[in-house]
């Protein structure tokens, strides 16, 4: 087992959870929960890969991907946006919504074969530094690079520049911003479709690049939720969802790999010989995404952190606001 | 408060919201509902005919295929049994707004204490039914309880959200069935179990074919009796008794709850739990009624994801839950056999986000008006 290795792959497979994660913290910090991560993530996936066959080229598939789940997330918007309604059940139609239709127009694209993925390259100078470089700048795909610009990217916009200041403003105090002259629908459309266009970014990341292919509702796996569950490890700050992301994506890859090898750290590996311990593993990112629940939530109750103060409720012109 | 909505012209008219201060009539909750299943099942049907095929057909299919004659309609009645179970499940979580869509795991927990008693084994295979039941029915409801428990408690004690803690409790459920089917209970290396003995099946109407002959061939078993006593047990908890109050009270009003000196953390845990244990009779019904085997696709089959929508769809109340099942139990039963596969869900999907866009029909009033100059005058 060659832990370089297993990381380089980690790296890759957290850019999907990094991008979905990403998406959902603009939604919610506009003040709009939106638990449709999933179904968009489907869409993704599926749009991008459809498209990738259809056309030959997979960055017009991912263009595509982004935009068709960023209309999907349109629909969650007009619901609890202009008609008010409850963001939970909303969230959770989309994710249905989301998972009905890909599966329905991704009938017969499992059988499709291999098509052009996104390129893989390797940055020159940066993968000669040793361990980290070989990790994170070797021979990985264009869309885990456009992951790390996009990280310092989110942090600079959500917390120095007039739209983020904006954007929190809506997320924290909506009256004061709509007295201020700031849109508060305009601006929460936009957040939701911003974080509509991310997670579709993610699943077609894992249909163009990570494990290539659509294997109907199985390619996303509940990443999307994880996701979800990272935004609120993540205390909303796309720096720790980084974090969050990549050690996540590096679990997933350690438990595929970790039941390969006859000898494990020079013991007999008790995967390879009890094939069925493997479930046991398969359980670890699920229960490891509920310890982080617990341990981000009493650590958010510990330093009264919180989430942005608007999120899950409607702003109506006119009422009494937070 | 009053100041109405107004729209940008269109063809002479303008369309005016504004917020409804009056009860609507009875009947207009219902009729928004059908409303809004008929506007769902349309655009599902332009979705069909876009993934190509055709609607007229698939729906006409859809409607024999499930109440054409007496046989199919019995086993729509078996699909709709472990849907009413976990509707309730989720309806009486819901209530207290306790997202808690992990009934999905807690019915195949269920299943899995229902056939631990078989399997272990805990009772001997010539044990009387009489016994075999309760006993495969409590111990479905003890481990489904287990499973709601574990995030109510999370809850109540850490404030982790239970929305993700109950989907990611999905995953763990489906990954510890498949560790004992694959694992320890598996026949012949099989992804199943044994069959069960049959002294553990749920009685269907065919058993008494020979005495009545009408019943040959039914399908459906006792599981529908205990969803019907389930459903109506539960109406009287939630409308009729003083805890029932509480869980109304504190999904309405938590705050004023709490000043009432309910104790919230404490409901939050038990509400999860008989939550878990409805949704685990199902997985117990399922598993004795139909499957009489432990194997995790059956069982994983969106019944608990389908609850959701259902409880939705009734409003929650129990007893409309068992029609509503019903419905539910059609599309699935029908859509089998539909092409494209996906069909069913994505007409669930459409039917929920209709319903929750609907709702706004309830809170406010859409008026079509000329658009001339007195109708600003009320302004």
């Amino acid at each position: 087992m060659d832990f370089i290795i297993i990381l380089q792959a980690g790296v890759a497979s957290g850019t999907v959870l990094l991008f979905a994660t990403l998406g959902e913290i603009f939604s919610e910090r506009s003040g709009v929960l939106n638990l449709g991560v999933e179904g968009m993530m489907l869409i993704g996936a599926m749009t991008g890969f459809s498209v990738t066959i259809a056309t030959g080229n997979p960055w017009i598939g991912v263009l595509v991907a982004m935009l068709f789940a960023g209309l999907i997330s349109q629909i969650h918007a007009f619901i609890v946006i202009t008609l008010q309604a409850d963001q939970v059940v909303s969230g959770l139609a989309l994710t249905f919504l989301g998972a009905g239709i890909s599966v329905v127009l991704g009938e017969g694209l499992s059988k499709a074969g291999t098509v052009s993925l996104m390129p893989n390259f390797s940055i020159p100078l940066l993968s000669q530094i040793p361990a980290l470089g070989p990790i994170f700048f070797k021979d990985q795909s264009v869309l885990v690079y456009v992951g790390y610009l996009m990280i310092p990217l989110a942090w600079y916009y959500i917390n120095r520049t007039r739209g983020g200041l904006h954007l929190r403003a809506v997320g924290e105090y909506p009256a004061a911003a709509d007295a201020l002259g700031i849109n508060v629908f305009r601006m929460r459309y936009l957040y939701v479709f911003v974080g509509g266009m991310l997670a579709g970014l993610g699943g077609a990341a894992i249909s163009l690049a990570v494990s290539p292919g659509w294997f109907s509702e199985l390619t996303t796996g509940g990443q999307g939720w994880i996701a979800v569950g990272l935004v609120i490890f993540a205390q909303w700050d796309p720096v720790r969802a980084a974090v969050g992301s990549y050690a996540f994506g590096a679990l997933r890859r350690l438990i595929l790999d970790i039941q390969g090898p006859t000898i494990l750290f020079g013991l007999a590996n008790p995967f390879y010989y009890n094939p069925y311990w493997g479930f046991f593993l398969q359980m670890i990112p699920y229960a490891f995404t509920i310890i982080v629940l617990v341990v981000g939530s009493r650590e958010a109750m510990r330093k009264r952190l919180g989430a942005p103060a608007a999120l899950g409720t409607p702003y109506i012109r006119g009422e009494r606001g937070l | 408060m009053t100041k109405s909505i107004s729209r940008p012209r269109w063809t002479g008219y303008r369309i005016k919201i504004e917020p409804r201060l009056d009860q609507p009539p009875g009947w207009y909750p219902a009729a928004v509902s059908v409303g809004a299943i008929a506007f769902a099942l349309i655009l599902g049907g332009i979705l069909i005919a876009i993934a190509g095929g055709d609607p007229f057909l698939s729906y006409a299919h859809i409607a024999r295929a499930s109440f054409g004659e007496i046989g199919v309609f019995s086993d729509t009645i078996v699909k709709a049994t472990p849907i009413i179970l976990a509707a309730l499940a989720c309806s009486v979580a819901f209530r207290m707004k306790l997202w808690n869509i992990g009934a999905e795991g807690q019915f195949i927990m269920g299943a899995f204490g229902a056939s631990a008693i078989v399997l272990t084994p805990i009772l001997p295979p010539e044990t009387t039914p009489w016994l075999f039941i309760p006993v495969m029915a409590m111990a479905g409801m003890a481990a489904g309880a287990v499973w709601g428990f574990i995030p109510g408690y999370l809850k109540a004690k850490y404030n982790v959200n239970e929305i993700i803690s109950t989907l990611m409790l999905n995953y763990i459920a489906i990954a510890w069935v498949n560790y004992w089917i694959f694992g320890v209970w598996t026949e012949g290396g099989f992804q199943m179990s044994a069959k069960f003995p049959e002294t553990t099946w749920l009685p269907r109407l065919s058993d008494y074919a020979s005495t009545i002959p009408i019943l040959r061939g039914l399908t459906t078993h006792l599981g529908l009796l205990l969803g019907i006593v389930a459903a109506v047990a539960l109406w009287f908890v939630v409308f009729r008794s003083r805890w029932g109050y509480e869980i109304r009270l504190i999904g309405d009003n938590p705050r004023a709850a709490q000043y009432a000196g309910i104790n919230i953390a404490r409901n939050t845990v038990l509400v999860m739990a008989l939550s878990g244990a409805l949704a685990g009779l199902g997985g117990m019904s399922e598993v004795t009624g139909v499957i009489h085997r432990l194997q995790t696709a059956p069982l994983a089959a969106g019944y608990g994801f389908t609850g959701i929508i259902v409880a939705w769809l009734a409003k929650l109340n129990p007893l409309v839950i068992i029609l509503v099942s019903i419905l539910f139990g059609a599309l699935i039963l029908a859509g089998r056999e539909i092409q494209p596969s996906g069909v069913p869900k994505m007409i669930q999907g459409i039917i929920l986000v209709s319903l929750i866009a609907s709702d706004f029909l309830l809170r406010y009033r859409v008026r079509f008006v000329r658009d001339s100059a007195d109708t600003d005058a009320e302004e």
